[in-house]
């Protein structure tokens, strides 16, 4: 990994009693598309404004570039930010919008206007520098607020919900382009999301946040296949939770039966007693025949069919059980599918169960 | 169908305006139309003659007491306008931009608490704290600070500055204070973000936004203040009398209707073209007028 160029060392921070960041550190590495996700009220957008320079906090140091930041107000930072409301200033056209930030650079009254042109066709605006900011939708604001922060070169753009305005066809096309321009530029991108699909998607790398603590870091793929607790697994992806009782290496899950799993299925580690397991959607299928030689499956009766087109999620319930596991089936001609009501047989695979 | 209905809603709609249109007509239209029919006669001691002559505009117009008493009201009315916006604007500043939003309410209420009582009973309470034995003066005096009692605080333009700025200053907070409510936070967070200082900021993003209330302020304050007549009456003396003063003194003691008619109609064109020089340059001075 290069060298981090946000550093983040047991900031705390509270707001009127309650705590927005407790004791948290975090290394964000040059270049990086780095994304802070969780739900509301966890204290990514604290943490994020504590980067910009917008909130102060009460205990910790914050390293922007190599250089501490304590004292260092918000427009004297290495960092431009992305508001979520995009605060496009509505007295001043697209130009005056994108080149606000460039009345403190030396360069000429041209040297200004041609980069504030460069900067709007970056992100496929070229040209509207004279329309009225009120005259914008909703997309075009969010590309003249990336503009207006781009043009100054930041070291780290902040990017607080972005996306969160924009319907969902749009949300697609800019998660697309947001990407695309992270790599043109090779700047260090911070994204504050709650949508975990859209963090999945754009980040190199993920923080997962609750209560304003940071349950995990890790690439996307990781994050997914070996979430570290059962929060984050809930969070991220759909899980179903079966309980389960563990005896050194054999563990016996209601509905499922007796397998024996391996400590890197278990981010706790294997203790003996009760325990919960988890496991992916996709990591189940629904079978046609009976199950073959050696595969496991279990029985079960559909109570809830989901469809998305391409592919349909089953719920189903687990003979013996009362608990339901989500199923996803790939909808291919041909394929298996079932009805709600229907009786089913459900193959499921040992080595992608977790432990909690 | 669709016209019957809409016939229907034009009726309602009318028969909804009319009470307030004919409350404006016969009390607005009205009196307006007959003040500028008069300006227009002339009187002859006891008769009023309407034959039409332009001879009141002209003299308005030549006599210097007249062209200096406009000339007065519009500069006091200036001053005034000046002094209460420049001393407002702080106070909404500071209650829109560092008071808790849960007592903003009681705030506003403060503020507007001395309003509670006669606008006559405050004039009033001007001459006794300005006043040539008045609390300043006195004050003054107990302190050591001053020998004399200061003659230059009262009865003179200085004191109508003094009092009518006091009078207004709630209509100049709250128009600027519903402005600076009224943008967003996170422009101001985003200036600061593209590197401006604070003082920059508030000349950049603050203080522009909030030009339409400074706008509204000036122009609430501005037009009553240039006629007004109890203030110049009561703390004026006889430099600080204005046109409202001459204008009663036409109609009321020399029975001169047409000329004060003259003179009002001359007052309210001053301050229709300076509200306009206001409205139109300020606009444009703040990027506003798109």
């Amino acid at each position: 990994m290069k060298r981090p160029i946000v550093e983040l060392r047991d900031i705390h921070k509270n707001f009127d009693g309650e705590q927005a960041l407790d004791d948290l550190s975090l290394d964000i590495a040059e270049g990086e598309f780095f994304s802070l996700l969780g739900p509301s009220g966890c204290g990514k957008t604290t943490l994020l404004r504590t980067i910009a320079g917008f909130e102060q906090p009460e205990r910790g140091t914050l390293t922007l570039d190599g250089k501490p930041m304590e004292g260092v107000q918000a427009n004297r930072r290495p960092t431009n930010m992305v508001f979520q409301s995009y605060a496009i200033f509505p007295h001043l056209d697209v130009a005056r919008n994108v080149g606000f930030g460039l009345r403190r650079s030396r360069l000429s009254a041209s040297e200004k206007s041609n980069a504030v042109e460069e900067a709007l066709q970056m992100v496929g605006l070229g040209g509207f520098g004279k329309r009225a900011a009120h005259a914008l939708s909703g997309g075009q604001r969010q590309r003249v607020a990336l503009a207006r922060a781009l043009i100054l070169k930041p070291r780290v753009l902040l990017l607080d919900e972005p996306m969160s305005a924009l319907d969902r066809k749009l949300r697609e096309t800019m998660q697309d382009e947001l990407r695309r321009l992270q790599r043109q530029v090779g700047i260090t991108f911070i994204l504050v999301t709650h949508d975990q699909e859209e963090a999945l998607i754009m980040s190199d790398r993920i923080a997962v946040m609750f209560d304003g603590r940071i349950a995990q870091v890790a690439a996307p793929g990781e994050l997914y296949l070996r979430p570290a607790s059962r929060r984050v697994a809930q969070f991220i992806g759909m899980m179903s939770f079966l309980p389960a009782r563990l005896r050194g290496r054999e563990i016996e899950v209601d509905g499922f039966g007796r397998t024996d799993v391996s400590e890197r299925q278990a981010p706790g580690g294997l203790k003996d007693g009760p325990a919960e397991v988890g496991i992916r959607p996709e990591m189940m299928s629904l079978l046609s025949e009976p199950p073959s030689q050696g595969q496991r499956a279990a029985s079960g009766r559909v109570s809830e069919v989901t469809y998305y087109g391409d592919m349909s999620y089953y719920a189903v319930m687990l003979d013996g059980t009362d608990r339901t596991v989500t199923v996803s089936m790939k909808n291919l001609p041909g394929g298996v599918t079932a009805e709600r009501g229907e009786a089913v047989t459900v193959s499921w695979d040992p080595g992608s169960l977790m432990i909690f | 169908m669709a016209t019957g209905a809409s016939r229907a809603d034009r009726t309602r709609g009318r028969l909804l305006v009319a009470p307030p249109f004919l409350f404006a007509l016969l009390l607005l239209a009205v009196p307006l139309t007959v003040i500028v029919l008069f300006s227009f006669w002339s009187q002859d001691f006891l008769t009023l003659d309407r034959t039409f002559t332009l001879a009141n505009y002209r003299e308005a117009l030549t006599d210097p007491l007249y062209r200096q008493l406009l000339f007065r009201s519009v500069w006091i009315a200036a001053t005034v306008t000046a002094v209460t916006v420049i001393l407002a604007y702080p106070v909404a500043y500071f209650l829109s931009f560092h008071v808790p939003p849960a007592s903003k309410g009681l705030w506003l209420f403060l503020i507007t608490i001395p309003f509670w009582t006669s606008y006559l009973i405050r004039v009033f309470l001007w001459k006794v704290i300005l006043g040539f034995n008045g609390v300043l003066n006195t004050t003054l005096e107990t302190l050591g600070l001053i020998d004399a009692p200061l003659s230059w605080v009262l009865y003179n333009a200085t004191s109508v500055v003094i009092t009518l700025a006091h009078a207004f200053a709630p209509f100049a907070i709250l128009p600027i204070f519903v402005a600076l409510e009224r943008i967003d936070r996170s422009l101001i967070e985003a200036s600061r973000d593209l590197g401006e200082s604070r003082l920059t900021t508030f000349l950049r993003v603050t203080l522009p936004l909030s030009m339409g209330g400074i706008v509204a302020a000036i122009l609430i304050v501005f037009i009553p203040t240039v006629g007004d007549y109890i203030t110049p009456r009561l703390v004026g003396g006889p430099d600080g009398l204005m046109i409202a003063n001459m204008i009663q003194t036409q109609f009321l003691r020399l029975n001169n209707a047409p000329m004060g008619a003259a003179l009002s109609v001359l007052a309210m064109l001053s301050v229709g073209f300076v509200a306009a020089i206001v409205v139109l340059g300020l606009r444009r001075v703040a990027g506003l007028g798109r």
